[in-house]
């Protein structure tokens, strides 16, 4: 199982990577900027992602919106931004790959020029209403500004979310975000993905066509920063929710570190699905909570672990906390069965061959070879990011298991109704979140 | 960095978008169909791109189906299908699932029920296996309808504490009643209290048969393969579903404006609609292209006006649902909070002026109808997508050559169709506005909209 690829860089600096694939008449343009709100500073929060929404805006030479010509063309395209990096994908018909290069490039070189007060003002409004919507007229949706807050120090760049503070938003200027686009947004700092319909040689020059008259900015240095956690930090709020849920988070090792891929087949295996050890026990046999479930959600600098269980009718977050602790210290004591090892090792088989489906789109081939390349610088790492979770045997998911989901160093986040404080973990400080 | 070399040719010219080239064939997917000796259908799609097979088991029963007074009786039914079978438990079924890599769902709607499972190619005959028992052999046993009848309650209630699920559901029955599309699937607290497991055995009994089962295998497979695989799993099955869901009698007429208070919402979440049309209307493909203008992409008057315009939303979207019987279609949107009387006046009038005082212009039809057609071989890319697709054919029996026909059907529908089928089908005197939010804090700017004094419904209406 691989991406057959190929790469170049441009003499500005711009990664091309190129993969042929000609089962569909389609192309996926992948683009990645290696800026994320990891790039932020405390009290400029949300820009990357205000970003994001400022680049289907309109450029110097196309100042109007930038989906109507792709639509027309018959392209699906969209953008994402997380706390490392933001990507910029259309998925478009073979025919029109030249137009979404140009349009690419039109707005990596020549985007301040059409980058006015109107577009930026209306947008910050977007993002404000996409705020209310996805995180605070949301059930928990303030979630991840308490537990990141925990987890981070202040100045740490995953203190905050992506999103951003809203006082940050509504301070933001127009010069600040010029400013924010000439450091992050240029051809040494990018990856470009074709996959697709494609002859790879031509589509390589059409590529160097539009881009290559670019100019590189500056480098962008690495950001670096450390966090550990000495305590267990019990933190509660109340929300506008009937049912308590309780989040556990923990630090854990960076995307690709030696005990991420453990990471993520242990909270598989303690909590994802009906086959998991803490399913079984909240939900299915004590039935003392409604869901659980459980991530490692490794980063470039830092991950976290976090684990979510939302209490049934009449139970209390220190029932659940009670259980969730029995079962990871088993899990750290005696490790996983074949069965599960075995389960897991095939479940990531299939996991990998489903994400050959696809060309573009979020997850596609296009967005994994930016991912290994902007990541690792190496575009070919698919065999053996898979090859991480065969690996894994049962004394070394132990091992991980027992020295990161350390009961005494982790986040505890009670989330309960309006009035009903009680229902949290005990020992619980309230948290501040907005 | 290095600087650009002296020998760079000169800056592309930016002076006008590079036209399209014509899009190139695509085969679309020919599916090889036969019929077991029980009446299931089995259709299948050589598609070996990767070696994985995506099968999809539908059945033409659904929410729609609930007899009176059972709301959520289909939907308890199809969450029942994987808790076990023979000796087997509902862990160990998902045990089993869990040692094929698979990815299994279960997924219920109005007129359907399907059951779905992708594997490896290699794991294809006892993934089927797994599914032959999850559809036709469930153990329905009382304990396991408890404990899901209880986590079925427990979503209920925290849906409860969700501004779209809340608007959704009282949408529906504002406009359908007592209508079978008149309930969400889940059903109500009401008639999940009185649910009995016989009632569930009896559903399944009657309903998920194999008179009205189509199964559909996409991938790195063989006709004549999966048919002899399929007659040996569910051979057994047998069995006459009972009719299809009754049609309707009369429609209620909602007020025109409604409310769910939400207490110091910072958003109201809005929906504008009514009962518009079934799928198999001759309107279809003039509806799709409409939808798509009007609200149906990023580039539609709604989501301009409201979001790129005015700022008021992070995005705002209509929909036909196409149905086997009239399906609603629905504005959907949520709008900060000052913002609410402005987003339904501008709804609404969008929605108006597309039947006919603003007729899409030549270049908005032109747009809408490249955006539909031109990527339209993207939808076929993966075999879940394909069996996607052919499943539209088996539960709205549509044509062999359905696919084949979208495009140039897309491609002769005119301004004036586009006038035509939205005015036909949808009427600014009957749409049914429902907001969830901030009462005390919008009420008296809605009195500006002229429709009256708006009706506020209690969150246990619904």
């Amino acid at each position: 199982m691989r991406i057959p690829f190929t790469k170049h860089t441009l003499a500005n600096g711009l990664d091309v990577l190129l993969h042929e694939d000609h089962a569909c008449p389609i192309v996926a343009v992948n683009l990645w900027y290696h800026v994320g709100s990891k790039n932020e500073r405390p009290g400029k929060t949300g820009f990357a992602h205000l970003f994001e929404h400022l680049m289907f805006e309109g450029s110097q030479h196309h100042d109007r919106g930038y989906f109507q010509p792709l639509q027309g063309a018959g392209a699906t395209l969209n953008g994402s931004t997380n706390a490392d990096r933001t990507n910029y994908w259309e998925v478009v018909p073979a025919g029109a790959l030249e137009l979404a290069l140009w349009m690419e490039s039109d707005r990596m070189g020549y985007l301040l020029p059409a980058l006015t007060e109107a577009k930026f003002a209306n947008q910050r409004d977007v993002v404000l209403n996409e705020r209310r919507q996805n995180y605070e007229n949301r059930p928990y949706g303030l979630a991840p500004m308490a537990l990141l807050a925990a987890l981070f120090p202040d100045d740490h760049p995953y203190h905050w979310t992506t999103i951003g503070e809203i006082a940050d938003l509504k301070a933001v200027q127009l010069d600040e975000v010029h400013a924010f686009f000439r450091r992050y947004y240029h051809p040494g700092n990018a990856s470009i993905a074709l996959a697709g319909d494609i002859d790879a040689d031509e589509a390589l020059t059409m590529v160097d066509r539009y881009f290559g008259e670019i100019e590189c900015g500056d480098p962008v240095e690495p950001v670096r920063a450390d966090a550990t956690l000495p305590r267990d930090v019990r933190i509660q709020f109340e929300d506008r929710v009937e049912l308590p849920r309780l989040y556990v988070a923990w630090l854990t090792p960076a995307m690709f570190a030696e005990g991420d891929a453990e990471l993520d087949l242990a909270t598989d295996l303690l909590a994802n699905g009906k086959t998991s050890r803490l399913y079984r026990r909240l939900v299915f046999d004590e039935r003392i909570a409604t869901d659980v479930s459980a991530s490692q959600n490794s980063r470039e600098m830092a991950g976290y672990a976090q684990l979510t269980a939302t209490a049934a009718p009449g139970h209390t977050l220190g029932e659940i906390e009670r259980v969730v602790f029995e079962e990871i210290a088993r899990l750290a004591a005696e490790g996983p069965t074949d069965d599960e090892i075995e389960r897991g090792r095939v479940q990531a088989e299939a996991q990998f061959m489903f994400r050959l489906q696809t060309v573009g789109g979020f997850g596609g081939k296009s967005d994994q070879l930016n991912a290994y390349n902007v990541f690792l610088d190496d575009p070919s790492y698919f065999p053996r990011d898979l090859e991480r979770y065969q690996v894994v045997s049962k004394s070394s998911l132990r091992e991980v298991a027992a020295r990161y989901l350390d009961p005494s160093r982790r986040v505890t986040l009670s989330i309960v109704p309006h009035g009903r404080g009680a229902l949290a973990a005990a020992d619980s400080e309230l948290a501040v979140v907005s | 960095m290095s600087p650009r070399p002296a020998t760079r040719p000169a800056k592309v010219d930016r002076s006008q978008l590079p036209a399209p080239e014509p899009t190139r064939p695509f085969p679309f997917p020919a599916i090889e169909k036969s019929t077991l000796a029980n009446g299931m259908r089995v259709w299948t799609v050589h598609h070996a791109q990767v070696p994985l097979v995506s099968f999809s088991l539908l059945v033409r029963r659904g929410a729609a189906s609930d007899p009176p007074g059972q709301d959520g009786l289909a939907a308890v039914t199809a969450d029942m299908l994987d808790e076990g079978s023979g000796s087997r438990s509902a862990i160990e079924m998902h045990e089993a699932l869990a040692r094929l890599g698979a990815q299994f769902d279960t997924d219920i709607g109005s007129d359907a029920t399907v059951a779905s499972v992708t594997v490896l190619s290699r794991f294809a005959q006892r993934a089927l296996a797994l599914l032959s028992d999850v559809v036709a052999r469930p153990a329905i046993r009382d304990e396991d309808f408890t404990r899901v009848r209880q986590l079925r309650l427990h979503r209920l209630t925290q849906l409860r504490d969700m501004p779209g699920a809340v608007a959704d559901r009282a949408f529906l029955k504002l406009i359908y009643g007592a209508h079978p599309y008149g309930h969400s699937p889940i059903g109500n607290e009401t008639t999940l209290a009185a649910m009995h497991v016989d009632d569930v055995r009896a559903f399944h009994a009657r309903a998920i048969r194999p008179s009205a089962a189509t199964l559909i295998a996409v991938g790195d497979c063989d006709h004549a393969e999966i048919a002899g695989l399929a007659a040996e799993s569910f051979g057994d099955w047998t069995g006459t579903s009972d009719g299809d869901a009754a049609t309707a009698a009369s429609l209620p007429q909602a007020a025109r404006l409604n409310v769910v208070p939400r207490p110091r919402a910072p958003q109201s979440e809005l929906r504008i609609g009514q009962v518009a049309v079934g799928r198999d209307t001759p309107d279809y493909h003039a509806l799709v292209v409409a939808n798509t203008i009007l609200g149906g992409q990023f580039v539609s008057r709604i989501n301009l006006n409201l979001r790129e315009d005015k700022g008021l939303t992070y995005g705002a979207r209509t929909a036909f649902e196409f149905r086997r019987m009239p399906g609603p279609f629905v504005l959907q949107v949520s709008v900060q909070t000052s913002g609410t009387a402005t987003a339904i006046d501008e709804s609404i009038g969008e929605i108006a002026g597309i039947r006919g005082s603003r007729p899409v212009t030549a270049d908005e039809l032109a747009l809408g109808i490249a955006a539909l057609t031109r990527g339209y071989a993207r939808s076929f890319e993966t075999g879940e997508q394909i069996g996607r697709a052919a499943l539209q054919l088996a539960l709205y029996d549509l044509p062999d050559d359905y696919f084949e026909q979208f495009v140039p059907r897309i491609e002769r529908v005119t301004s004036d169709d586009v006038s035509r089928v939205m005015a036909r089908h949808l009427d600014p005197a009957r749409l049914t506005t429902l907001i969830v939010g901030d009462f005390d804090t919008i009420g008296s700017d809605l009195s500006g909209l002229g429709f009256g004094e708006p009706v506020v419904l209690p969150p246990e209406s619904f």
